[in-house]
């Protein structure tokens, strides 16, 4: 990464702090407090760091390494945080019946079926695009709702715990759960998300798969043209890929973190993990920081709330403000035209 | 049960609840047509929604639909001058907007009416009967017996429709959505027009918003637009970017969400997020299935 | 003096120096021809002259009256109406809805429709004004531009090569159009690159070479020698830079087979190619002539395997190298690296492939090397093929394509928008793949580089080939391309 990224990726958390601190000022509230309150709950302490930031990070990094894949394949997925709820749909009933295996077999056949149906629930964007032409900007945020719909319709109906109480599932089995780092919250799902990041590294800069995919990104019809690449499946792959790896993010955080299902277990983590995977360039790496970063910001936002009285969403302004810059500096960059490969229509256009 | 009552209760409710999504879908046809999407639409109807709010609970209702076109206006700004101005990528700018107006609106709204916010009791918009026509059987209700953002909704059909396609602005507002090289050869002023056109979706969206406050739901709640901003693109398409077709569509979606209400009249006990995600998942089949061969603005979402 | 004057313009883009110091006159009735190769700074030159640029000096006068910061709706007013290269109307719009805009005429479709119909037929240039932009022909989309132009009262009317695309006959038509269109007061500029179109057509001539007036002269005054000379100046035609590959026999026999074969027009409105049948033996260089939109682009790339036949025989022997015709967009990704670009079109026997894994190493090794074989002015191999000159660039893609030791050469517009060096290498280039064996299949919309490439000629015309016969004058080429049309 280039210094120039580190620059604008600083400049665009210190503005995003800064409007951040000024609305504070003008609603009232007090911005050093909030400021500090936010700082200690992200790294205040060990605990902290482990148990909130980095806890917060993994799903943001992973579904971040997955929207980096689909958007240099140039494929707009927005639906990452549905495919993440199919995959804690799917983790949290094979992770209800798995009791009776050994834990590194139920702990693999939960992940596995995160995985499979993160990439369920992606295949009918990638249908609709594929057979109908009809641009997944559009497919994947719909099924947004219908997967939220889906899990309230789930912890409370056949997935709902035991006692028919509360809206939300039993927990699961303790052999499907991952591994912990002792005396934290901090779970494996963390070295899965390194591991993701360096194997997402080595495709983009080695394999000639991964050429192939950032040539479709980049320049689709030189692809198809002079590259003989058929850029329509390089394309549904990536996006189908990023599905999968949302859910799979989906199947960690409820075999890492919250065991159980229930409705609002992602506070937006599909959503935010677009200005990760900008912010961090799509560069596997740059993703890893990305997430960091925004995982000490939710971190910090809970503390924020429970300390300095500032409400937790306040944080999506900071991080709406975040890409906005990181926006402006790209373009200034590149008076107009940025790396992604943008849409040339919203939602249809000819198949094949 | 009186069928005709039912249907009449089913259609009243259909185009109640299809108002917001034909205003919010009417403002983004004519930005769309002049080649900028604005993902951002969802969360200018929030914030209308929560202008509304705030300007009903100090004024009263027609101050609130003003601040939340206004609010709109200014969102739709911002969102205009990062796009427009900076030329950045819309989709990710977009998204960025409903991101940081989640956050704005939250905060604000837990900052003016306290941290449970539950039941706030907001000065509404009475429907509005029109006298004779909304005596109808079967239509009266639903088309003459609303509050006034419906009829405003309604004349903006035909209105949108005349700018569009018998005005010289309209011609060169839709040269910029399909051309915009040929419209600036042509002396258009591209970029105002774009800008002006997005700050039109934006009051419409405003106002989108504050018809959910004020003249449905009657109260403000967190994320209570529930993706409507994301239904309304979808409606644009839909609606092959046409304010008849768009309204055509609006309807079909104020349906399917009014079915709950019928089901529950009916007795008929089905779990209500069906449908919640059948507007959805309609929307899903039908841009799939769309008669015909669909084709957006040719310069849409480019820079 | 009534009439359009440009006086001392001077105009850069970053580095390059576009026009140094160009002055140019236009009276009212005359036909003036703005000649020059490609590169010399005619386009520039005529997009200042309808505000489109800003010069960086020098003044634009209008009628006697220096118009300072010239904008294009200004230049609108004044009476400057410029029919471009690459048509400027909305495709999706109607030929009433495009001259609306042009022409700030009004919307009201009966009364549009009407006008529309009026103004065409006056100029002799007759339309639907219903017809959908995208469904004209090439020849009506450049009637649209004139009627354009002349809606918007224009007196003096810009015709950036607008011969380019209009098979030898409608070139007459075209010359008629503005011939009355001067005689009613009015005055022309046509830019071109043809010598001889320009002694036909013209009353005055003004040359430019590297963005200077080299030469201002009435036609009556001058000869083609000495417009030749001055166009190209000093200096040899020829370039000796060896091709990338050297030439052993490697390839012998048929090597291009079509039969009956069936292709889609791009964009999928029906059929282009018809029935078509084409053989190509090592070492032939086959031209095909055609006006465009006959369906010599999907013959080209039938040929070269970008786009599947409906039905119909394909026999092409590997390895195919193919030119296409827009190098931005589809013969290179200007955002990735010259390297990047060059495993592009990489096949897997390549030895920087590894089987799933590039060695990027070696790769750009090679990039470097062939650099270096095609003479291409870069700082190296991990610069971006964007910060190349469109000639260089043109060089890459060739170069590429040429160092796969190809079988097929299949080419669209080689040498579009080069200059003459330029476009003597590539053909010096094509001409030795052939005689190494390969077989080439090439199309230019310049019925000149194709007789002068060609050793077969087949022109394409309505979806089905006709072969030419050897020898085939011009005009008989001409006749054949519009025959039945």
């Amino acid at each position: 990464m280039r210094f120039s990224g580190w620059l604008v990726g600083a400049g665009a958390l210190l503005a995003g702090l800064v409007v951040l601190a000024l609305g504070l000022e003008l609603a009232g509230y007090d911005s050093g407090a909030a400021l500090g309150a936010l700082w200690s709950g992200a790294f205040g302490s060990w605990y902290a760091l482990t148990s909130a930031t980095l806890v917060r990070a993994v799903p943001l990094i992973l579904i971040g390494l997955g929207l980096a894949l689909a958007f240099r394949g140039g494929a707009f997925n927005i639906g990452a945080e549905g495919q993440f709820y199919a995959g804690a749909i799917a983790a949290t009933w094979i992770g209800l019946s798995v009791g009776h295996l050994p834990s590194p077999l139920a702990v693999t056949a939960v992940l596995s079926g995160a995985v499979l149906a993160g990439a369920l629930w992606v295949a009918i964007p990638v249908l609709l695009r594929v057979r109908y032409g009809v641009l997944e900007v559009i497919s994947t945020l719909l099924l947004n709702f219908v997967a939220e719909a889906l899990t309230s319709l789930l912890v409370q109906g056949p997935l709902q715990e035991s006692q028919h109480i509360y809206p939300q599932s039993d927990p699961i089995a303790e052999s499907a759960r991952l591994p912990l780092l002792p005396g934290t919250r901090l779970h494996a799902g963390l070295a899965l998300a390194l591991a993701g990041a360096l194997l997402l590294h080595w495709i983009f800069s080695r394999t000639l798969w991964g050429f192939r995919l950032r040539a479709v990104g980049l320049g689709p019809r030189a692809a198809e043209i002079a590259g003989r690449i058929d850029s329509r499946w390089i394309t549904a792959l990536a996006l189908a890929l990023s599905g999968a790896i949302a859910g799979l993010a989906g199947g960690v955080e409820v075999s890492g973190v919250s065991y159980a299902l229930f409705q609002n277990l992602s506070p937006g983590y599909g959503f935010t993990a677009i200005a990760v995977a900008l912010l961090g360039r799509l560069h596997p790496f740059g993703v890893v920081l990305a997430g960091l970063l925004f995982g000490a910001l939710e971190a910090g936002a809970g503390a924020m709330q429970r300390e300095a009285d500032v409400p937790a969403v306040a944080v999506y302004l900071v991080e709406a403000v975040v890409i906005i810059v990181v926006l402006l500096a790209e373009s200034a960059r590149r008076h107009g035209a940025t790396t992604l490969a943008s849409p040339a229509s919203v939602v249809r256009r000819a198949p094949g | 049960m009186d069928a005709m009552a039912v249907t009449e209760g089913f259609l009243a409710a259909a185009v109640r609840v299809a108002t917001p999504l034909l205003l919010a879908a009417t403002g983004e046809t004519v930005a769309q047509r002049s080649g900028v999407m604005n993902l951002g639409l969802e969360g200018v109807m929030l914030t209308g929604a929560l202008a509304a709010a705030v300007g009903a609970a100090t004024w009263g209702p027609w101050a609130g639909a003003g601040s939340a076109v206004l609010a709109g206006m200014l969102l739709a700004g911002v969102f205009a001058l990062v796009v427009i101005g900076a030329r950045a990528d819309q989709v990710i700018a977009g998204t960025a907007i409903t991101l940081g107006a989640v956050g704005l609106t939250g905060t604000i709204y837990r900052l003016a009416f306290g941290a449970t916010g539950a039941g706030l009791d907001l000065p509404t918009l009475a429907p509005l009967p029109v006298p004779g026509l909304s005596k109808l059987p079967v239509i009266g209700a639903a088309f003459f017996g609303q509050p006034a953002p419906t009829y405003l909704s309604l004349l903006a059909v035909p209105v949108v429709w005349w700018f569009l396609f018998r005005t010289k602005t309209g011609l060169a507002l839709r040269a910029t959505g399909e051309a915009a090289s040929v419209a600036r050869a042509s002396g258009v002023r591209t970029r105002v027009v774009r800008a002006a056109a997005t700050l039109a979706g934006g009051a419409f969206g405003g106002l989108a918003g504050a018809t959910l406050v004020l003249a449905q739901v009657g109260t403000f709640a967190e994320r209570m637009t529930a993706g409507r901003g994301y239904v309304a693109i979808a409606i644009v398409v839909l609606g092959r970017w046409h304010p008849v077709g768009v309204a055509l569509a609006s309807l079909g979606f104020g349906a399917a969400m009014a079915l709950q209400f019928l089901f529950q009249t009916l007795g008929l006990d089905v779990p209500y997020q069906l449908f919640l995600m059948l507007p959805y998942a309609l929307a899903l089949l039908a841009l799939a299935g769309v008669v015909g061969r669909v084709k957006a603005p040719a310069d849409l979402g480019k820079s | 003096m009534p009439g359009l004057e440009l006086r001392g313009i001077h105009r850069r883009f970053g580095s390059v120096h576009a026009l140094h110091g160009a002055d140019f006159t236009l009276p009212p009735g005359e036909v003036h021809a703005l000649l020059g190769e490609n590169g010399a700074g005619k386009t520039t030159l005529m997009q200042i002259a309808a505000g489109l640029l800003q010069p960086d000096a020098g003044v634009v006068l209008v009628d006697d009256i220096a118009r300072p910061r010239l904008s294009p709706r200004e230049a609108r007013r004044l009476g400057i109406g410029t029919v471009h290269q690459h048509f400027t109307s909305v495709p999706a719009f109607t030929v009433a809805e495009n001259v609306a805009l042009t022409a700030g005429w009004p919307v009201a479709p009966a009364r549009l429709r009407r006008l529309v119909k009026e103004a065409s037929e006056q100029a002799g240039l007759p339309l639907d004004p219903d017809a959908r932009v995208e469904h004209l022909s090439v020849a009506l989309r450049q009637r649209l531009e004139i009627v354009k132009a002349l809606a918007a009262e224009a007196r003096f009317l810009l015709l950036d090569e607008p011969t380019a695309v209009l098979a030898p006959a409608e070139v007459g038509d075209l010359l008629g159009v503005i011939r009355r269109f001067t005689s009613r007061g009015g005055a022309a500029v046509l830019i071109t690159h043809k010598l001889d179109e320009a002694l036909a057509a013209a009353d005055r001539v003004t040359v430019l070479r590297h963005g200077s007036v080299v030469l201002s002269a009435g036609i009556a005054d001058i000869t083609a020698a000495e417009l030749a000379a001055a166009m190209i100046g000093k200096g040899t035609v020829e370039e000796r830079i060896e091709p990338p590959t050297p030439a052993p026999r490697a390839h012998a026999g048929l090597l291009v087979r079509l039969e009956g074969v069936d292709v889609a027009r791009e964009g999928g409105l029906g059929i282009a190619l018809r029935s078509a049948s084409l053989t190509v033996t090592a070492g032939e260089i086959v031209g095909v002539a055609a006006v465009e939109g006959n369906g010599q682009r999907e013959l080209l790339r039938a040929i070269a395997g970008r786009v599947h036949p409906l039905r119909g025989l394909r026999q092409v022997t590997e390895p195919i190298a193919f030119v296409p015709e827009d190098r931005t967009t589809e013969g290179l990704i200007p955002a990735m690296t010259l390297t990047e670009n060059i495993v592009l079109g990489s096949s897997p026997s390549d030895p920087w492939i590894r089987g799933c894994t590039v060695d990027w190493r070696a790769a750009e090794a090679r990039t470097a090397a062939l650099l270096d074989e095609l003479a291409v002015t870069a700082p190296g191999p991990w610069v971006p093929a964007a910060s190349l000159s469109g000639g260089n660039q043109q060089r890459v893609v060739v170069g590429r394509e040429l160092s796969k030791r190809p079988a097929v050469v299949v080419a669209e517009n080689p040498t579009r928008g080069l200059d003459i060096r330029a476009a003597a290498t590539i053909h010096a280039w094509l001409r030795r793949a052939a005689s190494g064996g390969a077989a080439v299949v090439f199309h230019s919309s310049d019925l000149d580089e194709v007789l002068a490439l060609a050793t077969r000629i087949v022109v394409a015309r309505r979806g089905a080939l006709v072969e030419a016969a050897q020898g085939a004058t011009r005009d008989e080429l001409g006749t054949l391309m519009l025959a039945g049309g």
